[in-house]
């Protein structure tokens, strides 16, 4: 990934043809040699038989290692020098097989386990103060139950997860969300939930515990990096089923082989058989599956998302339509001026100059945007010629902002209370204010009325058209779902026809216009029942249906405690757009399982090559034809196989923690695409590894 | 290959091209919902005496359990009626020349060689079976036993099409209605056509006659050109003759040998279309037949072509192979002059593509590879395109595994016609795609280790094992070909093959069953951009491609030390 976009605010991540963007952060933790270290560690810990028999593959190799070690001591006294070197090394390398398997997953997990550390360390003894009829008491965190009320005051932790019952109070919540800007928590509406280990900064608020000690967002956080609670996915399943299958053909083929050399006079050595086995089962993908699964999971949480489950984050492969906000996802959450209408008898330049005086201390988004639009259309210095004054501030009763100057007052606001404001000075309010203000209204625009005030009277200038405005580069990526065959839907509460517009500005699929939750409700069951599988985002306690009955339902971690229990994943970053790159993800998951199997078993075309004339050519000189790799020797090939087998473990670890590379395009594309790097690859690449090993070896004077 | 050669292969494809359209949008209709049929004026009346004598309700719907029980029981009471008719033979009418009863164990084997549409033969026809036996128990499992294979794949097609449904069809009514408005239209019309290029059809029992040198000849009669029209339409293969269709009785002349070889392969490739039409999109259809043809076609040229090749060794010798005026060239042990190496070579990929196992030459006289080939083409399954109904069947599931492994590839949950492949599905296909291969290769291995088994083998080296592997290859796929030179008549083979018969027909359509069943209850997804397609030529070579690692991986090792090594040893 190119400089530039590593550089790109967070608030705007990278949509390239890269598809999901890599953060810095998730790279640099990659090679980090203390992590490393562990995995070594732990790769030795996982040879545990009851871990081992989870993957049926790997533990299909682990008894095969087993037995060969055995043969091997056996054999050590009775054999020849050579014959023992051969039956050590494959032996080695069959260890080293179950030992690269379980390097991958203690690796994948690695990141999981630092973050999760890092995460119980902010969770330090808490007490809290409850209140009591009488007063308040102090208990430790972990005896508070559901219902408790507590105080917790600037600088306290929040003891657990609940709902602000009484106060306002800015909180940093960086323990959860890594972001350190503090945000306001108040009671009542869809700000009010607060999250256990978070800090309260200013004020103090009654926090009513909804989550008992254990079940604590904090809790399921740690339990999910950490993949303590990790289940197999559907998928997972499945796939584990079919490796199983091939495990036992395998099994089959090799087990019947014997008697078949036996009747043609070349019995075969029992470690012989094994290596012919171990390289035959599937032992990449088997080894690499569940690395990848925890990878998946782990690529959600660099993006600062909490799936709740590894199904969500398959399921998010599977979506087919997508429902957007209008607000904050689909469009810039704050509306910008985008023109200006003057009242009869007053010019463009006039306006512009009272507009930009009115909005030169509004430090607002849309009294900036308001400064920028007067700006560029009159010049900077458009209202040189009106005298500086002092600020008028926005209030709720006055619903106006403005300046009063020496001579002249100006204000600008919701048109009925500048109406209000000219006709108090003795003005009169022009028709044409109505007819621009209804104009602007029913296009989905806001109009504020610009006034001015001076010796003369007060008078209506015009009006400034506030539009939303479309989020840079949303067209681009609803391109990009349109072509992964993903139907995007906005949802607004605007009428349709300034629905319509800026659905057709941004370029998504439908809109569903003047939406109700219970619309959103039924707008899902109804894809759902033809089939379609449906993500969306929500925040607030109304959006709690809805995102329990999408099939990805991404919640706010700004939203309410109804909202978080509802979906199944949380965005800790509470971006709505994120829902594209959640997308990605799930579908780069599956690519990467789906990859890594078919490399997996292409493969073993090249290792047929190599053993099967090992094996036979001795007493059936023909089946030499068959050597076409030129492998220097019957152990050399046999051992080339395994020690390959073996590396491609480990050489495939980058790609199964990264996941495959991702580019939008129809599906017909992306497997065009696949099919020739991981199939025509995977048959090709052992030809070539093998063959080089077998140099090496034969260098080496090994065999 | 020669020119004439050639011309027989384009002849065949163009001839299958031309009819298997039409009976494939033909069939649809009979087992398509609720639709009308063609000639059902006719039929229905038929159809409706028929479930009123045996109590069938045509309008109730059956749950594939149900589906499946049905089957069982009805191969369970067909396997004990050609059982008894073999054993009671001697107190049965139509037995002209006195056959005695059929020993008990031979008549297993045959009983479950016919019930299973195998018609493995470890008899000789003219010299073991009564007319009775060969006309009310042979002739009528090569109907319903095909009929059977047939309603397993329209259960499997209504359970893709449908949509979250419990039922899959009636199998009493699929197998009147596939037997009444496809096997017997179809047979009466072929026979007629057999029967006009001089195959025999009579009551009659042995004649002796004196020949021209004055030695004494008996010639067998029998309704052979009534038998072997529905033994090739219904990919049974069971000879009228011992001979097989090699036999001048069966196969009289190059026209009836061309009508047997197309008669072989048209339904199984008219179902592609069947399927097509079935799931309302015939793209599916024509991305299944190509596969079906493609395979059929690569393996009949390579088997014509090595038989058409001569030996290498003969070669060496400066001995002149090729095909001329005077001599039909290439390898011609245990082939009719008649036919030549090419139409043996088309006959051979025909037979063992499909589950027919009728024959026109001896396969184990054959070049190693164009045995081996034989062979092969059996293990991928026979889905090229495979026997009546369970081809399509195994194709298809052999379509379901390669958008597993694939449709991963594109960044969603498998789904195959837009239905989600979960491990439900998952452990059907394997155990369908262990099942062959198990049995296969389990009793190779067991017959190679014992010395009674290995007392059977003609031959010794790798073409022995080809001739054991071959017999099993060919009963576990219930094709029923044989690799002569293995005396299958012993206790081991009987009971063994018999065995292989059994799971090769009952281990596959069971978890078919099951998984129409799974697969009619789902919703299925919209297609979009996002969708793997699968009717498209990439995807039709994935499936080949998994088909072709799948039986490779599987058998590559036995095969090395069979045909492969002999090959190379030439």
């Amino acid at each position: 990934m190119p400089e530039t976009q590593q550089a790109a605010p967070a608030a705007a991540p990278p949509a390239g043809p890269d598809g999901p963007g890599t953060r810095p952060a998730g790279r640099r933790t990659a090679v980090d040699g203390a992590m490393v270290r562990r995995a070594v560690a732990d790769s030795f810990r996982k040879l545990h038989p009851r871990v081992q028999a989870r993957n049926p593959v790997v533990f299909v190799v682990l008894v095969g290692s087993v037995l060969t070690t055995v043969l091997f001591v056996r054999d050590l006294p009775s054999a020849t020098a050579a014959q023992s070197v051969f039956n050590g090394l494959v032996t080695a390398f069959l260890w080293f097989t179950v030992l690269f398997a379980n390097f991958a997953e203690a690796m994948a997990e690695g990141r999981g386990k630092a973050q999760a550390a890092a995460l119980r360390g902010g969770r330090a003894a808490t007490t809290a103060r409850r209140r009591t009829p009488g007063g308040t008491e102090e208990v430790p965190a972990t005896e508070l139950a559901v219902g408790d009320v507590c105080l917790v005051a600037a600088g306290q932790t929040v003891p657990g997860d609940g709902d602000v019952v009484e106060g306002v109070a800015s909180v940093d919540e960086s323990a959860i969300t890594g972001e350190s800007a503090p945000v306001i928590r108040e009671s009542g509406g869809d700000r009010s939930a607060v999250t256990g280990g978070t800090r309260v900064l200013s004020d103090e608020i009654a926090v009513r515990i909804t989550a008992p000690p254990g079940r604590t967002f904090l809790d399921r956080m740690i339990a999910m990096v950490e993949g303590a609670e990790r289940k197999k996915t559907p998928n997972e399943v499945a796939l584990n089923i079919l490796l199983a299958g091939m495990t036992a053909i395998f099994l089959l083929a090799v087990a019947t082989l014997q008697p078949f050399a036996a009747y043609s006079g070349a019995e075969q050595s029992v470690v012989v058989l094994v290596a012919l086995l171990v390289c035959l089962i599937p032992t990449t993908i088997g080894a690499l599956l569940s690395a990848i699964g925890i990878a998946g999971m782990d690529r959600m949480v660099q993006r600062n998302v909490l799936a709740m489950s590894g199904r969500a984050v398959e399921a998010s492969g599977d979506v087919d339509t997508l429902l957007l906000d209008k607000t904050g996802t689909v469009t810039l959450g704050d509306r910008q001026a985008g023109d200006l209408v003057p009242m009869p008898g007053v010019t463009d330049a006039e306006l512009a100059a009272a507009a930009l005086a009115a909005s030169r201390a509004d430090t607002t988004p849309e009294g900036r945007s308001i400064v920028r639009y007067a700006s560029e259309r009159h010049g900077a210095g458009a209202d040189a010629g009106t005298a500086a004054g002092e600020p008028v501030p926005f209030t709720a009763e006055t619903r106006m902002s403005g300046m009063d100057g020496e001579r002249v007052s100006i204000r600008k606001g919701a048109a009925d209370a500048v109406r209000t404001w000219v006709e108090g000075r003795g003005g009169r309010v022009p028709d044409a204010l109505d007819a621009a203000v209804g104009r602007i209204s029913a296009t989905g625009g806001t109009p504020l009325a610009v006034a001015s005030a001076d010796g003369d009277g007060a008078r209506v200038l015009g009006v400034v058209h506030l539009k939303d405005v479309v989020k840079p580069g949303m067209r681009e990526r609803f391109a990009h779902m349109r072509a992964m065959g993903i139907r995007t839907v906005m949802i607004t509460g605007d009428n349709p026809r300034t629905a319509r517009a800026i659905a057709d500005e941004a370029g998504v699929d439908d809109v569903l216009a003047e939406a109700r939750p219970e619309d959103k409700l039924a707008l899902i069951r109804e894809e759902q029942a033809r089939g379609a599988m449906v993500a969306m985002t929500g925040d607030g306690t109304n959006d709690a249906p809805a995102l329990a009955q999408a099939d990805v339902g991404v919640a706010m971690n700004t939203g309410t405690q109804a909202a978080k229990e509802a979906g199944n994943m949380v965005d800790l970053d509470s971006d709505p757009t994120k829902l594209i790159e959640i997308v990605g993800v799930g579908k780069q998951l599956l690519i990467t399982r789906g990859a890594l199997t078919t490399f997996s078993i292409a493969n073993d075309v090249a290792k047929y090559f190599a053993i099967i004339p090992a094996m036979f050519s001795g007493v059936l000189p023909a089946l030499d034809a068959l050597n076409i790799m030129g492998l220097s020797s019957a152990n050399s090939a046999i051992l080339s196989a395994v020690v390959f087998n073996a590396l491609i473990i480990v050489a495939l670890i980058p790609l199964s923690l990264r996941g495959v590379r991702m580019r939008a395009g129809t599906a017909a594309a992306t497997l065009r695409r696949n099919l020739l790097v991981y199939g025509l690859g995977g048959l090709i690449a052992p030809f070539i590894g093998i063959k080089a090993i077998d140099l090496v070896l034969t260098a080496l004077g090994v065999s | 290959m020669s020119g004439a050669a050639w011309f027989q292969f384009a002849a065949l494809i163009a001839a299958l091209l031309a009819t298997a359209p039409f009976l494939g949008r033909y069939m649809a209709k009979v087992y398509g919902d609720g639709e009308k049929a063609p000639g059902d004026r006719f039929f229905l009346p038929v159809e409706r005496a028929v479930y009123r004598l045996c109590r069938v309700d045509p309008d109730s719907e059956q749950r594939w359990t149900s589906y499946a029980l049905s089957l069982l029981a009805f191969s369970a009471v067909s396997f004990l009626a050609v059982y008894g008719l073999q054993r009671l033979q001697p107190f049965l009418p139509l037995n002209p020349v006195d056959l005695p009863a059929v020993e008990p164990r031979v008549a297993f084997n045959v009983a479950v060689s016919f019930a299973t549409n195998t018609n493995w033969q470890a008899y000789g026809g003219e010299s073991t079976m009564s007319h009775l036996t060969q006309m009310l128990g042979l002739t009528v499992q090569n109907f319903v036993s095909a009929a059977a294979g047939m309603a397993v794949m329209a259960a499997f097609l209504r359970g893709l099409a449908r949509r979250r449904a419990a039922t899959l069809g009636n199998f009493w009514v699929d197998l009147t209605r596939g037997t009444l408005r496809i096997l017997l239209p179809l047979s009466t019309l072929v026979a007629l056509v057999l029967a006009g290029c001089g195959v025999i059809q009579n009551l009659n029992g042995h004649t002796v006659v004196t020949t021209l040198e004055g030695a004494a000849q008996t010639i067998p009669g029998g309704p052979a050109a009534s038998q072997v029209a529905i033994k090739q339409l219904g990919t049974n293969g069971g000879g009228f003759f011992d001979m097989n269709s090699a036999h001048p009785f069966e196969n009289a002349t190059a026209l009836s040998n061309f009508v047997e070889n197309w008669a072989i392969l048209v339904i199984p490739l008219a179902l592609a279309f069947t399927f097509g039409a079935m799931v309302r999109d015939r793209r599916q259809g024509r991305a299944v037949f190509g596969i079906m043809l493609a395979v059929w076609a690569v393996m009949s040229i390579g088997t014509m072509a090595l038989e058409a090749g001569g030996s290498p060794r003969l070669e060496a010798l400066g001995v002149d192979q090729s095909a001329a005026a005077d001599q039909s060239g290439g390898y011609l042990e245990g082939k009719e002059v008649r036919f030549g190496p090419a139409a043996s070579g088309l006959w051979a990929a025909s037979t063992t593509g499909t589950s027919n196992g009728s024959v026109n030459a001896m396969h184990d006289s054959f070049t190693p590879a164009g045995g081996g080939l034989a062979m092969v083409h059996m293990m991928f399954g026979e889905v090229s395109p495979g026997g009546v109904g369970v081809g399509l069947n195994g194709l298809l599931v052999m379509a379901v595994l390669a958008v597993f492994i694939a449709g991963l590839m594109v960044g969603r949950t498998p789904e195959y016609l837009g239905k989600k492949i979960r491990a439900a599905e998952m452990k059907l296909v394997v155990l369908y795609v262990l099942a062959m291969p198990t049995v296969l290769l389990g009793f190779a291995a067991a017959s190679v280790l014992l010395p009674t088994a290995l007392a059977s083998l003609n031959n010794t080296g790798p073409h022995g094992l080809s001739e054991i592997l071959y017999g099993y290859a060919s009963t576990a796929n219930n094709n029923g070909s044989a690799f002569a030179g293995l005396d299958s008549s012993t206790t081991w083979y009987t009971t063994t093959m018999g065995l292989a018969m059994l799971v090769g027909r009952f281990f596959l359509i069971i978890p078919v069953l099951a998984i129409a069943g799974s697969m009619a209850a789902k919703r299925p997804a919209p297609a979009t951009a996002g969708t793997l397609p699968t009717h498209t030529p990439l995807f039709a070579g994935m499936v080949v491609g998994v088909m072709v690692i799948v039986a490779g991986l599987t058998f590559l090792p036995a095969l090395a030390l069979g045909p492969i090594v002999e090959q190379l040893s030439l």
